[in-house]
This record gives C-alpha cells, structure tokens and sequence, in this order.
C-alpha cells in the first residue's frame, strides 16, 4: 500500500512540474511587448519599468529560477484589482468551495439513486425515462441551463413568480453570520447549486446504471439469488458493492473537475468565487492574475486526483499492482 | 508503403469472396485479386455496419438531427442574406419578442434571431467538425505510437497523455485561447489540442491488445517492417474505436466552442451559437426577460450535442462485439 501510494505520489509530482513548466512558458509567448501587456492601463514610474525590464531581460532559466521559487508571485499585481493576486483569490476560494461542495454531494447523491434504480432493470420504464433525461442533461451547456432557470426563477416570465435572487453570494444588509443571513446565503446558493447539480447528475447517474448492469448477470449475483436472498439484499449487499467501484473512483476524481466546470455558472449567477474571477480576469485580460489563476486550478485537481488515487487504493486492493 | 502483397487484416482464411459481390477485376495477377477481394470483404462489412446502425433507434435520431442541421447550415446563405445580419441595415426594434416575420424576435441590434442562430449553425458545425479532425489524427498518432513502440518514444508519449488528461480542460482551453488571440482558426486548433488525450489513452489500449494477436506475430517474423505493422495491422483494427469516439468527440468540440465563444473567447466576427448567447447574456437579456434571445440558440447546441452523442452511442452498440448481443 505504501509503495502504491509513493508511486502514485511520484506521478503526480510530475504532473506538477509539467504544469509549472507550462504556466511559465506559455505566458512568455503572447505577443507584444510584456510589461505592456502585464501592467495594461496602469501607472508606473520609470524606475519601476525599468526594474521589470531588467528582470526581463535576464536569461530565460534564471527567471525559470526565480518562478520557481515562488510559482504565485508573478512579481506583478493583478491588473484589474492593483492587488497581489494571492490575495484576490484567498478571499474568492470560500464562496466556490462552498457551491461545488454542496453540489457534488447532491449530484452524487441523486445520480447514484437514479442509476441504481435504473441499472438493476435495465431496459424498464424508469430505466428507459432518466436515462433520455439525463442524455438531455448531459447535452446542455451548464451556464445556458443556468440562464434559463435564472431568468425563469429569477426574473420572472410570464406566469413565473420571481423566486429567487438574481445573483450574489447574499443580500445587502442582512448579517450573514445569524440563521437569517445562513438562510439568506442557502436562497442565493440554491439556483447556481442546482445547476451544476443537474449539469453533473447525468455523468454520476450513466456510469452507476453501466457499473450496475455488468454485475446483474454476474455468477455471484445469481448465486446470491439462489441463495434465496431478498432481491433487495441482493442488490445492496452483494452487486452493489462491486458496482460502487468505478462510480467512486469517478465521483473522487471529478471533484477537481467540478471546481474548474463552475467558471460558467459563477459568472452567470454573479457568485463571487474563483469561477467569476477567472470570467473577470479573461475580460481584460489580466495576465498574472490569469496565470495564477490556473495553476491553483491546476494544482488543485492535481492534488485532488492524488487523494482519489490513494484512497481508491484502499477501497479496492486490486489495482495496488 | 511496402508492398508485400498487401496482406487482408481480416486474417489468412481463403475462403469465398463476402457474400454477393463480386470482385471487379477478372483475369488480374493474385496480387491484384487479393487486394479487390480485401476491398469488397471491407464494402460488405461496412454496408453490414449501416445497416445495422439504421436499426439503433438513437443512430436514426441522431443522423435525421445532423442531416437537418447539415441543411440549415448550407441554406443560411440563400435564406438570409449577409446583408440581413449587418446592423447598420436593420431596421427591426431592438430586442423585441417574436412577431410576424421574426418567430424568434430580434437582438440587442435589431436583426432576427432565426437568421442569427441559422449563420451559427455553419460555424458551430466547421468548429466543431474541424477540432475533431485535429484531436482525432492527434490522439490515432500519439495512441497507436504510445503503444506500437515499447521503448522511451512510447513511455514519454504515455506520460505526456497522462499529464494532458489531469489537466482542467477548460482553464486550458482559456489558457491557450488568450495566448493565442482569438480568431476561428485559433479556436478550432485550441479544442483540438486539448481534446486528443482521452482517444490516445483509448487507442494506446486497443494497439496493445491488437499487437499481443498471433497475425501481428507472424507479420513481424516476415519481416514487417514498424510503418507497416502500424498502418496495415494496428490502425486498420483501431479505426472502428476511433470513428465511435469521433461523434462523441465532435460533441464535446461543440460545447467547448460554445463555453469558450460565452466566455468572450471565441472569433469577434463569427456568429456561432456561443457567441450569440454571450451577447445576449451580456446585453442583459436575463433581466430583460428576453427568453426568445437565449432559448433558440440554446436549443440548438443541445440538439447537435444530443445527436453526435446519441449516433456514438449507437456506433459503439453496433462496432462492439460484445454489446451486440445485449
């Protein structure tokens, strides 16, 4: 197990160099003149031009040098908030961290259920039903979801009541550390939880149904029938356990997925996360705070696969080979 | 190419020719007759595989979906001229429900929607399809060689796969579009390089099931060279897997092109269907409560998406052994 791990360790390590390499080399391809283009519509002084000149000009592995020591420090502030970068996406991690939790807990719950239900009578009525509705599901754009349930639930069409907030993380004026403000944030949180909760439930809820239905005509699963075991006991204590494999593997490694996947549906619901600085940070572009941007993106899917690695090893000791 | 009697990958047998068909050529040198017998016996299998996707009832669906978009992408043209997309020529209200003429109402500019999300047709459909080109010959290249050469070219190949799968596509994708400016042809070379590696890891696993076969052994021993083994022996057998994954492939190109067009990332002057749903969310469609400005071009993407998965679906049913009895 330990040597499982190590070695999963290892690949990721290296994974994380070629993200490190990537960050520091692509953005030293843009065109035009780099101090332009990382301090766009600010002001500086001479000295200060003149400084990231000379930093510039050193040779391409000394500055790979000093990136490397500190991957985050661009050495420049965020264009657009005049702020070290480190600082905008500190405050910004809480809010996303706080939709996609919530979210990929539902999902999983939902999309699970649904595949059980479906993938022990394949080809049954309900199997035929949520199967079409997650397809759909599965085709559409999350953030065009999420702007028809805003404009639905939010604005208000027709004979539509406006439910719901139109965006933000919580009201004006309430304090959002009393159980109203808590209920004020769950109303805010609700249209762009749903949306990411239906944008994903189809992936949870195909691959449970497809992991499901190899087991039912496995022998074990005939001889727990002949057993004369309970249909039900059938399923939860014998196929299911073997079925549930694959499906946690791919809930755990979609996590870091799910983070990145919420761009389009933060900026949409104005929430006030890593997504919608990403959205911002395109929108100028502001370089630096682009590029840290993406390694914390990077680096945490990294990180997340790693955990779901291990610990996929440890549910199933088949694939310590 | 070697030519060392262009051996037929469906293995040494005699046998008749396939079924009905007869071959073209009547007194040729054997070479010549191997080789048209190879042709039919691939007509025949292929015609078999058609026949058998008419009856998946997704692959009906999805191919009546794409041959209807197919249609609308090629009339835009005739049907709404460019001139009606101009904004200086319009003459319509701005961001007005449907009424006669417009079944879909007008933009933030005036012109019809329907005209709009027709136009997008065109572009989403060559993004889409172009990208998929790009990720397929990528992902063939880089499977088939990851998997054909078992020494550090192949390791390194596997590797790099692996890296390029942990990445977050979509910041990627947002990466290398703002490095690379945005213009169509940068977009479509953008998802295609960011697609490949879920095909490679696909394509490296059925080249070395392929190459593990007692046929590719005997074509070695007589001497095969690596070109030859690789294009006559493994891609042959491959090809099926790539085609299956392709429709699925061209549908996840579509949604990227759309994510990435709402994102402000997409060609300025090409109306795809990404591109007129980001200028309806940011000319405030949401609050206008414009519903007709965002449900058409929407409804679009979902239908392609929906077609090109359902017609993967029903190719992986019908090129799948295994499946075919289930």
């Amino acid at each position: 197990m330990a040597r499982y791990a190590l070695r999963r360790a290892g690949t990721a390590a290296g994974t994380a160099v070629f993200v490190l390499v990537v960050n520091f080399f692509l953005f030293r391809l843009l065109p035009g003149d780099p101090i332009a283009l990382i301090t766009r519509g600010r002001n500086m002084d001479a000295a200060q031009v003149r400084l990231l000149r000379s930093e510039l000009n050193r040779p391409v592995w000394e500055q790979f040098l000093t990136y490397l020591r500190n991957p985050f420090s661009t050495g420049v502030d965020s264009v657009k908030y005049s702020r070290p970068v480190w600082d905008l996406i500190g405050e910004r991690v809480g809010p996303t961290v706080l939709l996609v939790g919530t979210a990929t807990l539902v999902a999983t719950a939902v999309g699970l259920w649904i595949g059980i239900r479906a993938g022990w009578q394949p080809g049954g009525r309900f199997d035929r039903g949520s199967t079409g509705v997650t397809l759909l599901l599965y085709a559409m754009p999350e953030f065009w979801l999420g702007m028809l349930l805003l404009i639905a639930l939010g604005t208000g069409v027709g004979p539509l009541p406006a439910v719901f907030p139109v965006g933000g993380l919580s009201s004006p004026g309430v304090d959002s550390s009393s159980p109203a403000g808590w209920l004020d944030v769950g109303r805010h949180l609700f249209l762009p939880a749903l949306t990411i909760v239906l944008g994903y439930l189809a992936e949870y809820s195909l691959i449970m149904r497809a992991s499901l239905v190899e087991e039912v005509h496995a022998d074990y699963v005939t001889t727990a029938r002949a057993k004369g075991l309970r249909d039900v006991e059938v399923r939860q204590r014998h196929a299911l356990r073997n079925a549930l494999l694959p499906t946690s593997s791919l809930v755990l490694l979609n996590i870091g997925f799910v983070i990145s996947g919420a761009i389009t549906v933060e900026t949409v619901f104005s929430w006030p996360g890593l997504g919608l600085l990403t959205y911002d940070a395109l929108r100028g572009p502001d370089i630096p705070l682009l590029q840290a941007l993406f390694l914390l993106f990077s680096l945490s899917v990294i990180a997340v696969n790693l955990v779901a690695d291990v610990l996929y090893g440890v549910i199933d000791p088949r694939v310590r080979t | 190419m070697s030519d060392g009697g262009g051996a037929p990958p469906a293995g040494t047998a005699p046998g008749t020719p396939a079924g009905t068909d007869p071959g073209p050529v009547g007194g040729a040198p054997p070479t010549e007759n191997a080789r048209a017998l190879a042709r039919a016996r691939r007509r025949a299998a292929l015609l078999r595989s058609w026949r058998a996707l008419l009856r998946e009832p997704g692959g009906v669906t999805g191919l009546a979906i794409l041959a209807f978009f197919v249609v609308v992408a090629l009339l835009a043209p005739v049907v709404f001229p460019a001139e009606t997309l101009e904004v200086t020529r319009t003459t319509q209200p701005k961001l007005s429900g449907p009424y006669a003429g417009y079944p879909f109402g007008t933009d933030r500019y005036g012109i019809s929607v329907l005209a709009l999300v027709a136009w997008g047709a065109r572009i989403s459909l060559l993004v889409g399809i172009s990208a998929t080109i790009i990720s397929m010959l990528l992902g063939t290249l880089v499977g088939i060689s990851s998997g054909h050469f078992r020494n550090v070219l192949g390791a390194v190949l596997e590797r790099l796969t692996d890296w390029f799968l942990v990445i977050p596509f979509l910041p990627l994708v947002i990466v290398l579009a703002t490095v690379l400016g945005s213009n169509i042809v940068n977009v479509i070379v953008v998802i295609g390089l960011t697609s490949w590696p879920a095909t490679a890891r696909l394509v490296r696993a059925q080249t070395l099931s392929i190459e593990a076969r007692p046929y590719v052994e005997r074509s070695r021993a007589l001497g095969a060279g690596e070109w030859h083994l690789m294009t006559r022996h493994v891609l042959p057998n491959v090809m099926p897997l790539v085609l299956a994954n392709t429709t699925l492939t061209v549908a996840v190109a579509i949604a990227s092109e759309t994510t990435l067009s709402f994102l402000g990332l997409g060609d300025p002057f090409a109306v795809s269907w990404g591109k007129i749903l980001d200028d309806a969310f940011s000319a405030g469609a949401i609050t206008a409560g414009a519903w007709w400005y965002l449900i058409p071009p929407g409804v679009c993407v979902v239908l392609v998406v929906l077609a090109f998965t359902l017609l993967g679906r029903a190719l992986e049913n019908v090129l799948d052994p295994r499946r075919r009895s289930a």
